[in-house]
């Protein structure tokens, strides 16, 4: 398994083999508050880099989720559609989104790794 | 502008609030426990919300005033009782809601509790109606602290002696401190409750006294969740200058005394509504599943033609779904009636549903 990186959008992934896992980070569910609804993408549909691949619903506001490669979805978290409070207990362990079958494994470079993340999420809610 | 603060503001700053700005107030969204904790900590035990940057407006005066009152006012003020509250509107001539208001009648005249961002312009149509003729004081001195829930008559009653006594929507001067407290027995939760006007520099260690007993602070994010349970409007959501009491579902509001001979701002259409009846009007709506439908979500009919839209959505805590107000055609306000609702794109199935989608436990007026 590769080391875990982070996007600008706040979504974490980790690649095993050409598959890569992503979800929301702990900082972005602090930010979203109680999240009571998650909407993910079809399994088989097609997703682009930095297109939107999910929407998360807290009691505030719904927020886009992103997807931060480009990649076939070969699954999907069908837990947090049922249970949605679990990305707030696990959001970076079994709180997971869905499951990408990468077509260009380069698009993870531009990714920032957990010390470029944290100092990332700490500037940007100051 | 400078962005104001409530006489509270430390406090929720030292009790880990993150804040929003709120009608120009920076006012607790939430604390550390969050909206789903805050919301069911306040059905079963008692929450705390600062409403400081409410208005309250005191206008002085006699049987005068209350004729002038109601010649603004949709109620029957001469039969209220002193220390008795009443949920009302400020309209203007086409009956569209510029304020929605509760007013009690005091021994020197009347307190009017308004909307934080309606307040100021509310004082300037009220002054100019009553053209200068009393005393009017829009309170800058005065916090507005409220405690919800089922335990919050035992610790109010804690700390301010006989506040139990008081009856549902009715008022009343107690002493805290050597100083003069209005409490009244009212809310916006679905909860039994009170709402406490208090001197600005009191209020922080008041509001303590009553975390010590066992209240929590619950921020405006469940304050918002609670009231939708409850089924009550929100200024600029469900009301507004384009909409009538009438059209709010809001007709219990308005005096049957006062419907007979009319004589108030707006009596005429709202007569006239009440004869011909409204072409939309206020409902609850439950999506199925886990869908959530926010404000301007568009509504349809089953074969797809709209027919109205959201004014507020979110989830409910304690229904533990999705819950939604909206207006419709009148022909498709029937509860049980299939509806479709238009998020990112798809149109969604939902119901009309009664309202509250929550309802409280308790008695009216027992303690």
């Amino acid at each position: 398994m590769s080391e875990v990186k982070f996007s600008k959008e706040h979504e974490w992934i980790i690649l095993d083999g050409d598959v890569a896992t992503i979800g929301i980070t702990q900082h972005a569910t602090e930010m979203l508050g109680d999240i009571v609804f998650a909407e993910l993408p079809d399994k088989g549909s097609n997703v682009e880099k930095d297109g939107t691949a999910g929407v998360v619903e807290s009691t505030k506001a719904a927020s886009d989720v992103y997807t931060p490669v480009s990649g076939e979805v070969v699954d999907i978290n069908q837990a947090i559609v049922d249970d949605p409070a679990k990305i707030n207990e696990d959001p970076e362990g079994t709180a997971w989104f869905f499951k990408l079958k990468m077509k260009d494994i380069s698009e993870l470079d531009s990714l920032m790794n957990k010390e470029e993340y944290d100092k990332f999420a700490k500037e940007s809610s100051s | 502008m400078e962005i104001k603060k409530t006489s509270l503001n430390k406090l929720h700053q030292d009790s880990q609030a993150k804040f929003v700005e709120f009608a120009g107030y920076e006012m607790p969204i939430q604390y550390s426990k969050g909206v789903i904790e805050e919301h069911k900590f306040t059905r079963s035990h008692a929450g705390i919300f600062d409403v400081s940057h409410m208005g309250q407006l005191f206008i002085y005066g006699n049987e005068n005033l209350t004729s002038d009152l109601e010649k603004i006012f949709p109620l029957d003020l001469k039969n209220l009782q002193q220390n008795c509250s009443k949920y009302s509107f400020l309209m203007n001539e086409e009956a569209g809601i510029y304020d929605d208001l509760i007013i009690t009648k005091l021994k020197d005249g009347y307190l009017i509790i308004l909307n934080a961002a309606c307040k100021e312009k509310d004082f300037e149509i009220l002054s100019n109606i009553l053209s200068k003729k009393y005393k009017m004081e829009l309170s800058n001195d005065r916090a507005l602290v409220a405690i919800q829930g089922p335990k919050a008559v035992k610790i109010l009653n804690e700390t301010i002696n006989e506040v139990k006594n008081l009856t549902f929507m009715t008022g009343n001067w107690f002493d805290y401190n050597g100083q003069k407290l209005f409490v009244t027995r009212s809310g916006y939760t679905g909860e039994d409750g009170f709402e406490v006007s208090i001197l600005n520099d009191l209020a922080e260690e008041f509001t303590k006294s009553l975390i010590k007993k066992g209240a929590e602070l619950i921020g405006l994010g469940a304050r918002d969740t609670l009231r939708l349970e409850a089924g009550l409007c929100l200024y600029g959501h469900e009301l507004d200058l384009n909409k009538t009491p009438v059209e709010a579902n809001l007709k219990w509001a308005i005096s049957k005394e006062r419907l007979s001979n009319g004589g108030f701002v707006g009596s005429d259409k709202i007569i006239n509504q009440i004869k011909e009846g409204a072409k939309q009007i206020r409902v609850g709506i439950k999506p199925e599943g886990r869908l959530i439908a926010r404000e301007k979500t568009k509504i349809f009919n089953e074969t797809e033609l709209p027919i109205g839209e959201i004014t507020s959505g979110t989830f409910g805590p304690s229904i533990n779904g999705p819950i939604a107000m909206g207006y419709v055609d009148k022909e498709f306000s029937k509860i049980n009636t299939k509806i479709l609702l238009e998020v990112r794109g798809k149109k969604h199935p939902a119901n009309i549903c009664k309202l509250p989608f929550y309802k409280k436990s308790y008695v009216k007026g027992v303690n």
